[in-house]
């Protein structure tokens, strides 16, 4: 199956970038990407745009790519060796005005600073096996940060921005094993907001909890959008649509459609979109 | 950078260890594979010790781990049952379990001493018997725990459609779930029978050794692992030979039934 | 009909090992009386292991042997550990996954072959190496100590490797998405998470090396005598038992089921706490 040329990109490389910051802190373009030993690819010719300070959701039936996708953009793909990337996946220099490949990566050194700007966060909550504080900290500790007072400072702060302060302050120096499911994803959240990224990638985040436990991950990434730009895989579409402000529905590797999410779920233009979105199939 | 250095360092030691590992398998392998084919002959196979072969020695040490294993396998199986089909109180089956676990790891030359009190000493001297018993000691906890854990893969719902049909317990454990599990018990019981039959220690003083060809087993009774033993620490070269030929052959028959009861086991799942 | 039977035969069974575990105490402890009376504590501090006259009486003690078999499983262990944690961070983190399986299944078949194989190979190809760079006549603590680790070596991997293998994948992927390089996720997520299972593994494998015979048999020497320095001949409880044990008679005899009982009482402890603390398998 293939996509129309989506109009609504802004392909203009080159007006704007001398004076203001790249409206896209990402930029995926015309990316295929096919896994280890496998005969055909699961990604063919995505081009997605992921806008600075905003939720971009991406949405389609199980097995659409939405998760290849997200995975490509820290480059986790690359843990288990032999998979095989075509296209380019631009991230904004941190000052913001050129963009770089980051498929031009090679050195492991890169590819650890590329995980500290591109955050991720898990379909499970994974609390490592720390206490809560050092969970926190340990983020910053293998950027090299030494000075004890600035990773207290940044811990507190970062547990303070991901709403978990209050019911962890007392606790800090307990096993992160004990907090529940809820408070283990945004501890997890924490984790990642500590090193200040520029980009945060949220894998369903909400599939494995309860309703009130969702509820406050996604007041919290909403919150989040301030300091930074977010991409969220989620299969949940009331969440992709109380959340994001643009959205991609992927479907079999393709990517279908991509607009800002009032159009996405109010008058899309393909009818293959139409059709997941009012629950047809999927 | 520093750290990446030391994740450098600490993989290549991690892979050098496997590198070491592997050496020394394929050294102890080759030097039994060299040694032994230029000391086995076809007379090997048809004499017995007394005349420089090791056909009694063979045919002993199968006999007594073949009867260690009509022993071991139904009190280990039962056992096995009980733990995972009937047992209700999960403290005593744990309880159970890590004794079996424990008994498992003895020292097996201690197994020796012990049934040289109980079957040798009484008795009047050393007995394939006791060997065999001895053997058996060691076989059960290792059935007791491949029975247990094969039995707890054994989906519930096999269990309650039995009970469901008007099954009763007993027999929906003999005729559903032992058979569901048949082909990871039986892999089971190869393995720990491969490990018993390159044991020494546990045969030394309970059935000891016999030159000669004999099915008796009341009186001192031929195995494979103790002539070894005595063998290579005679200074003659063809005493040392023979040595060679019989790790050789005991290691292939060793490493035979564990490949076979691994192949059996890939094969079904 | 049958069921009750059945059930019965069946409970009985699984009380087998705890009548066979508390019959290898009683009788051994029955038939150590004699060494007991004689010696006492001391059999702890004697030095020497000498028949008297007649074969009356005589002079037994299991410093030496015991010695022996401590400094042969620490040397051991010294070697095995990091070896074999190597080998299981090699396994779990970094092979590349057409390797996994061949070089498991290489290890698991090493830890399959006969520990008298070990022994012999030992003595006829590593002992004349050991000779030739440290000096000493082949045999002794040293090269015991090694051809144990040796032993012992695929038997702990195995284990730690299924233990690391229990670390769920995304937890190591959330490790790596935070910038963490493979040592950092192993020191900082797997071993954490797999503690349990690794300590019960060194410590499953002490209590193999300790109580290990014929691996150690042909290669400690068996010389009643404390060695001097790490190439030196001296014994082990269990290769004094599976040398001397047939022809001993009374209290020779009584002070071999002496040291059986302490090997035994020894490994029993090690191994009910690599058990109950730290490899609880109850729940499997």
């Amino acid at each position: 199956m293939s996509t129309q040329p989506l109009s609504q990109f802004e392909t203009t490389k080159e007006t704007t970038e001398e004076t203001t910051k790249q409206k896209d802190v990402m930029r995926v373009e015309s990316l295929t990407y096919t896994y280890p030993g496998a005969p055909k690819p699961s990604l063919h010719a995505i081009d997605l745009p992921i806008r600075r300070n905003k939720i971009t959701a991406l949405i389609g039936p199980s097995g659409c790519g939405k998760s290849t996708l997200l995975r490509a953009m820290n480059r986790i793909h690359d843990l288990y060796p032999g998979n095989h990337y075509e296209g380019r996946i631009l991230l904004a220099t941190p000052e913001g005005r050129e963009m770089e490949d980051i498929l031009e990566i090679k050195k492991e050194n890169d590819l650890i600073r590329l995980r500290q700007r591109v955050g991720m966060i898990f379909q499970k909550p994974t609390p490592f096996p720390m206490t809560i504080f050092e969970n926190v900290a340990y983020g910053l500790k293998l950027s090299g940060m030494k000075n004890k007072s600035d990773i207290e400072e940044r811990v507190v702060t970062a547990l303070q921005g991901s709403a978990i302060w209050k019911e962890t302050k007392d606790r800090l120096h307990e096993s992160a094993m004990g907090l529940s499911g809820g408070q283990q994803q945004r501890l997890c959240i924490a984790r990642a907001v500590a090193l200040k990224p520029e980009v945060l990638l949220f894998d369903e985040p909400t599939s494995a909890l309860d309703p009130i436990s969702t509820g406050a991950i996604e007041e919290l990434i909403a919150e989040l959008k301030k300091e930074v730009s977010i991409a969220i895989v989620t299969h949940n579409m009331q969440q992709a649509s109380r959340l994001s402000d643009y959205t991609a529905f992927m479907y079999i590797g393709d990517l279908i459609e991509y607009n800002k999410t009032s159009k996405i779920f109010l008058n899309p233009d393909q009818k293959l979109t139409e059709d997941y979105i009012t629950g047809r199939f999927g | 950078m520093n750290r990446l250095m030391l994740n450098k360092l600490i993989l290549a030691l991690s892979t050098a260890s496997a590198v070491i590992g592997i050496g020394f398998l394929l050294w102890i392998l080759t030097t039994l594979v060299v040694k032994g084919i230029s000391s086995t002959h076809l007379s090997t196979f048809t004499h017995d010790l007394v005349d420089g072969g090791i056909r009694n020695l063979i045919v002993g040490q199968f006999t007594m781990a073949l009867l260690a294993t009509i022993i071991a396998v139904p009190l280990g199986l039962m056992a096995g049952i009980y733990l995972r089909e009937y047992s209700q109180s999960p403290k005593l089956s744990a309880t159970l379990r890590n004794l079996s676990d424990v008994m498992m790891s003895a020292p097996s030359i201690v197994i020796g001493v012990f049934v040289y009190a109980l079957f040798v000493d009484p008795f009047g001297g050393y007995n394939g018997w006791a060997g065999s018993i001895a053997l058996a000691i060691m076989m059960v906890p290792i059935i007791i725990g491949t029975t247990d854990n094969m039995l707890a893969l054994v989906p519930q719902e096999l269990r309650e459609a039995g009970i469901a049909l008007g099954g009763s317990k007993h027999k929906i454990i003999l005729q559903i779930v032992l058979r569901a599990a048949k082909v990871g018990i039986t892999t089971g019981i190869l393995l720990s029978f491969a490990r018993i039959i390159g044991e020494t220690a546990p045969l030394l003083f309970t059935s000891a050794n016999n030159q000669f060809f004999t099915m008796d087993m009341s009186g001192q009774f031929p195995s494979l692992t103790v002539s070894i033993y005595n063998l290579a620490t005679y200074p003659d070269a063809a005493s040392q030979d023979l040595a060679w030929a019989a790790s050789f052959i005991l290691t292939v028959i060793v490493l035979i039934i564990n490949l076979g009861g691994r192949y059996l086991t890939r094969h079904k799942h | 009909m049958g069921g009750k039977l059945f059930r019965n035969v069946s409970f009985l069974s699984a009380t087998l090992s705890f009548f066979i575990l508390l019959g290898i105490f009683v009788i051994l402890f029955h038939y150590a009386q004699d060494a007991m009376h004689t010696f006492g504590w001391d059999f702890l501090r004697i030095d020497q292991w000498e028949p008297g006259e007649d074969d009356e009486g005589g002079m037994f003690g299991g410093v030496i042997p015991i010695v022996g078999t401590l400094l042969t499983t620490l040397i051991a262990m010294v070697i095995a550990v990091p070896l074999s944690m190597g080998i299981a961070i090699f396994l779990t983190e970094i092979a590349h996954k057409n390797l996994v399986k061949p070089v498991g299944v290489a290890i698991e078949l090493l830890a399959a072959i006969p520990s008298i194989i070990y022994g012999m190979w030992g003595l006829f190809y590593f002992a004349p190496i050991i000779q030739h760079t440290f000096g000493g006549n082949g045999v002794g603590l040293l090269t015991a100590g090694i051809v144990l680790a040796i032993m012992i070596i695929p038997f702990m991997a195995a284990i730690t490797r299924d233990a690391m293998n229990t670390t769920p994948p995304v937890l190591k992927e959330s490790a790596y998405a935070m910038g963490a390089t493979t040592f950092d996720v192993v020191k900082d997520v797997v071993m954490p998470y797999a503690k349990g299972g690794i300590i019960g593994s060194i410590i499953l494998a002490l209590g193999r090396a300790l109580g290990e015979t014929m691996a150690v048999a042909f290669l400690i020497g068996s010389v009643l005598k404390f060695p001097s320095k790490i190439t030196d001949p001296t014994t082990s409880i269990p290769v004094l038992l599976a040398n001397n044990f047939s022809e001993a008679q009374d209290l020779e005899l009584s002070s071999m089921y002496l040291l059986a009982l302490l090997l035994f009482v020894v490994s029993f402890i090690i191994i009910s706490l690599a058990k109950f603390y730290f490899l609880g398998r109850s729940a499997k």
